[in-house]
């Protein structure tokens, strides 16, 4: 061996004892560590990485605090008048005075029906000619037509029911003018007081965005190794899988809790949602969360090791499970059962229950601990699997 | 076992210790046997060759080596540790570099080169020296903050080169380490390893070009996952000693020359080599054969040195015969011009990057012409814009005449396209394949249905017809990409890389085709990256940073690189001589320039 003589050659690097001991290690901080840096430097070097970790839960965010809205308000319906009397004349007052209608008033009603044809208006009532005749009849018949547009069904429900009830206050307000009602009845509603869906949507939102960013980016961002090859390279280095693992994870890890805060700063300072729970308990549960958000990209990727399939893999049973499934926008309880059992494999169900507890009720650990606990278990599984599916080579 | 022992061998052991012994060591994936089981040793202090065709099943045996493949059969043993029992230790012991550039594009040479000495257990900021050493013997030193993902294919592997050598490998497992890269820094590979092995390394590199095996010192000769041959390149080729010969004096007939010798039963092989003729006689057989041929053909017969891969063919039984089926079916191709295709400072810039630079070239009726260059030269955007798919930014083409900036239509009805790896359609049966080439090329009843059978006819498909072309053997996958491009009987030929990861003998059937219908008047354009091909094309033009350097036939660009160090320069030797030259012509003018 001439190595110590031949100064340009690669030949100058000693080969210590201590190296060799070092690098048989099966756990290695300062390889982690290299890994890890590695990694942060690729996460911010892809303009993608910041696309999805922050821009988009922005975009997402805004979506969801003011395009959609379960809030139903000033539907545009169709008065039509075809009586002249003045209770006729008062209850059409009556429509036309509540702030979740938009009325149009016409004569004749087959002003409206084009128009709800063309879906300009939702639908119209009818207040017929005999309206006189009707209110005065002891015999129960209706007072008035509703006529919905079905295609939009939540709507029609809430044109016919609002009609119904405008209908029935009007009258009651009839009767009122003689003796008081004798119980009457205030509802309050806890924790949302004025019913703003806004202030559950935004919550659950910042689930949707951990998702994309635990389980979407992950299974890109590794499959992406498989598919460059880079990740043969690595394993023929005294590396071992955990290191490979953890090190691919945790910059991503950092990266969802820091898209987190952004999206909470958010949520509070310029969506108005309040924060009842301490933010200790926020980052905590989020934390919790990535387990199995982080699990379960990792396993994706470590079947698929293709990135456009682990893109969809993780866009069906990732994505899309979360935001149907996960009480975020439906709720659980309306779905049927079988459906309702599925959701219980959801991690993103037992997030969002605790991202509206800590949000809009505040640190109530009877909540958190046994959502905590689901989470964990599921997370636990798919990292199991996932450490199973990748062994140091590269047989299938 | 422990990384301990392995260290302490290696004071002691001498040039004998075997690196690597490989014991009836077998696999197979599936169906499909990848090693069949066999035994061979490698040793230290000296570059073993695994030499063979794309399949022979060299990747499979790079990756059991080291640890990333488990065998099926038998064991390996690398520096004295059992590659499945002691799989930590032997990332510790050896080195490998992917086929595959396998590190991080995104980061840059020091970055890559930091990560990898962290993850061999190397502080990285203590070593500088070892940094500065590896940098300078992979002449690296001034691109340390570029991007890995913007160097060049040769710098690539000399980055690959450097991140494997990082904490002293005993064994250094290359695969397939010259491949993408240009004849000048395969030049470079080549030095950095000698002076590894010098040093006592073992070094182990993959390759399917045979004239690469010629350079190691020992060679593991590998197909369809057989051990062929094991034992010094020397050994093979003498094997064939004084059955090397080369007919000269035949230039304008040399493929008639050519078929007519393959069709003799005593010979074996036989190649174009610029204007001459180079044959293998066949085991035992005589030369009276050969001598008539040369003696009507009016030539000269001379023996020749013989080649490695002259020798494989001889141990393979041989290459297939001259004549060419396709081509007799053939008819003779008469067009108006003698130019069938033609370019005229033909320019394409992609933004601020120019890949095409104002090239000019005419390539007559009949003629075999060659695109060479090395990566990124440019010369698949300029085969690209001559077959129309391409539109150039400046300067014109024409395919037969047609202007390919408003014929393209037409222009491309006059010409077959064989893209690179046959781009056959896997998911419709070879039948399926032949019929959909027809029709996209407008042929309908009788004569769709007779052209179709006349393929099936001539390529001996008919037993493959309902199966998918990704199950066919290869040479009848390039028979079929063959068949399907000629399917228009078009009167110029674009082929793209045809051969690449082709076994030398279907290669040898390919040119017979080529050859072929040359004689008949069909025209050729062909890029390659095999040296030796070029040999088979009429004229040859070089292609380096966008621009044409050189234009001439092979005879002639060997001829300019001649001197006393080379006196019987290779089309590889000729290759470099003018991209260097051009270099040095590009520093001198930057020289002027900084000097006004």
């Amino acid at each position: 061996m001439n190595s110590e003589t031949n100064k340009t050659s690669a030949g100058a690097v000693p080969r210590g004892q201590a190296n060799r001991e070092q690098a048989s290690h099966k756990f290695d901080g300062r390889r982690l560590l290299a890994l890890v840096h590695k990694e942060s430097l690729q996460a911010i070097r892809d303009p993608s990485t910041i696309l999805i970790a922050f821009v988009l839960p922005v975009v997402l965010l805004f979506l969801f605090a003011y395009a959609v809205s379960l809030d139903v308000r000033e539907v545009r319906i169709g008065v039509v008048l075809e009586s002249d009397t003045a209770s006729a004349q008062s209850l059409a007052a009556a429509f036309a005075g509540t702030r979740y209608l938009k009325v149009t008033p016409v004569r004749d009603r087959r002003e409206v029906t084009d128009l709800v044809v063309s879906g300009k208006l939702r639908g119209f009532v009818v207040i017929p000619q005999d309206f006189e005749r009707r209110l005065a009849s002891f015999v129960a018949q209706p007072l008035v037509q509703v006529i919905t547009d079905g295609s939009q069904p939540n709507t029609a429900n809430f044109v016919a029911n609002y009609a119904q009830g405008v209908v029935q206050t009007w009258g009651a307000g009839r009767r009122a003018s003689a003796p008081p009602a004798p119980i009457r009845l205030e509802p309050r509603y806890w924790f949302n007081a004025e019913l703003e869906s806004r202030r559950a949507l935004v919550p659950g939102a910042i689930a949707i965005v951990m998702t994309i960013i635990g389980t979407m980016l992950t299974a890109l961002v590794v499959a992406r190794e498989w598919e460059r090859g880079t990740m043969e390279a690595i394993m023929s280095t005294p590396a071992s899988v955990a290191e490979i693992l953890i090190g691919k994870l945790l910059p991503y890890f950092i990266l969802g809790m820091l898209a987190t805060l952004a999206s909470a700063a958010l949520a509070i300072f310029v969506f108005d949602v309040p924060l009842r729970g301490s933010l200790l308990s926020l980052l905590t549960l989020s934390a919790v969360f990535l387990i199995p958000a982080l699990g379960q990209g990792l396993l994706i990727s470590a079947v698929t090791k293709n990135q456009f399939l682990a893109s969809q893999v993780a866009l069906f049973s990732g994505f899309l499970p979360s935001f149907l499934l996960s009480g975020f926008l439906f709720e659980i309880d309306a779905m049927p059962t079988a459906i309702q059992a599925i959701t219980y494999l959801i991690p993103a169900r037992y997030f969002v229950a605790s991202l509206q507890t800590v949000f809009l009720a505040g640190d109530v650990w009877a909540v958190f601990l046994p959502n905590v606990a689901a989470m964990m278990a599921i997370g636990g599984f798919f990292f199991v699997i996932a450490k199973h599916k990748t062994r140091k080579n590269l047989e299938f | 076992m422990s990384a301990h022992t392995a260290s302490d061998t290696t004071g002691e052991r001498g040039k004998d210790t075997p690196a690597v012994v490989i014991d009836s060591v077998a696999k197979h994936f599936a169906e499909v046997h990848a090693l069949r089981g066999f035994s061979a040793e490698i040793r230290y202090g000296r570059l073993t060759g695994l030499v063979g065709p794309d399949g022979a099943g060299k990747t499979t045996l790079m990756r059991i080596m080291t640890g990333l493949l488990v065998p099926n059969g038998g064991s390996v043993t690398l520096a004295g540790l059992d590659v499945v029992k002691d799989n930590d230790a032997i990332h510790i012991v050896s080195g490998y570099m992917p086929q595959r550039f396998g590190l991080y594009e995104d980061l840059s040479v020091m970055e890559n080169m930091r990560l990898y000495a962290q993850l061999r257990g190397m502080n990285a900021d203590q070593h500088t020296d070892i940094f500065e050493s590896l940098l300078e013997f992979t002449r690296l030193g001034p691109f340390t903050k570029r991007l890995a993902g913007k160097l060049s294919g040769g710098m690539k592997q000399k980055l690959g080169l450097a991140c494997a050598l990082m904490a002293r490998p005993e064994v250094l497992l290359l695969d397939e380490p010259g491949v993408g890269v240009d004849p000048v820094s395969r030049q470079d590979l080549w030095r950095m390893v000698q002076e590894l092995t010098d040093e006592g390394m073992a070094v182990v590199w993959s390759t399917a070009y045979l004239d690469e095996a010629e350079r190691c010192e020992s060679v593991l000769l590998l197909n369809e996952g057989k051990l062929e041959f094991d034992g010094p390149p020397q050994e093979l080729t003498d094997r064939i000693k004084q059955r090397s010969f080369r007919l000269t004096g035949v230039s304008d007939e040399r493929r008639a020359v050519l078929s007519r010798a393959l069709d003799l039963g005593t010979v074996g092989d036989g190649v174009i080599q610029g204007d001459a003729v180079r044959v293998v006689l066949r085991d035992g057989a005589g030369r009276e054969e050969i001598d008539a041929l040369a003696d009507e053909a009016g030539a000269k017969l001379e023996p020749v040195q013989p080649r490695f891969e002259d020798a494989f063919i001889d141990l393979l039984g041989g290459g297939p015969g001259g004549t060419s089926a396709l081509a007799d079916r053939m008819d003779v191709v008469e067009l108006d011009s003698d130019i069938a295709v033609s370019c005229k400072n033909l320019t394409k810039r992609f933004g601020d990057f120019t890949a095409t630079d104002s090239v000019s070239f005419e390539v007559s009726r009949g003629e075999i012409f060659g695109l060479l260059g090395p990566n990124g030269a440019g010369k698949s955007t300029t085969f690209k814009m001559l077959c129309g798919l391409l539109k150039p930014t400046e300067g014109e083409a024409h395919v037969v005449g047609h202007d390919l900036r408003r014929a393209t239509g037409a222009a491309k009805s006059q010409l077959g396209y064989m893209a690179q790896k046959f781009s056959l359609y896997g998911l419709l049966t070879v039948r399926q394949n032949l019929e959909f080439s027809a029709g996209v090329y407008g042929l309908e009843g009788a004569v769709k249905r007779e052209r179709i059978d006349e393929m099936i006819e001539t390529f001996d498909l008919k037993q493959y017809l309902t199966t998918s072309p990704d199950s066919l053997p290869l040479g009848f996958k390039q028979r079929l990409a063959l068949a399907c491009s000629l399917m228009h009987r078009p009167p110029v030929l674009f082929l793209d890389e045809p051969t690449s990861g082709v076994d030398p003998i279907t290669r040898r059937e390919f040119w017979t085709h080529i050859n072929g219908l040359a004689r008949k008047g069909v025209t050729v354009m062909v890029t390659t990256h095999f040296m030796d091909e070029a040999e088979y094309c009429d004229r040859v033009a070089l292609m380096y940073r966008a621009k044409l350097i050189a234009l001439d036939t092979p005879d002639a660009l060997k001829h300019t690189s001649r001197s006393d160090k080379h006196p019987d320069p290779t089309m590889e030797d000729a290759f470099i001589h003018l991209v260097e030259s051009a270099d040095m012509e590009d520093e001198a003018r930057a020289d002027a320039r900084a000097a006004a």
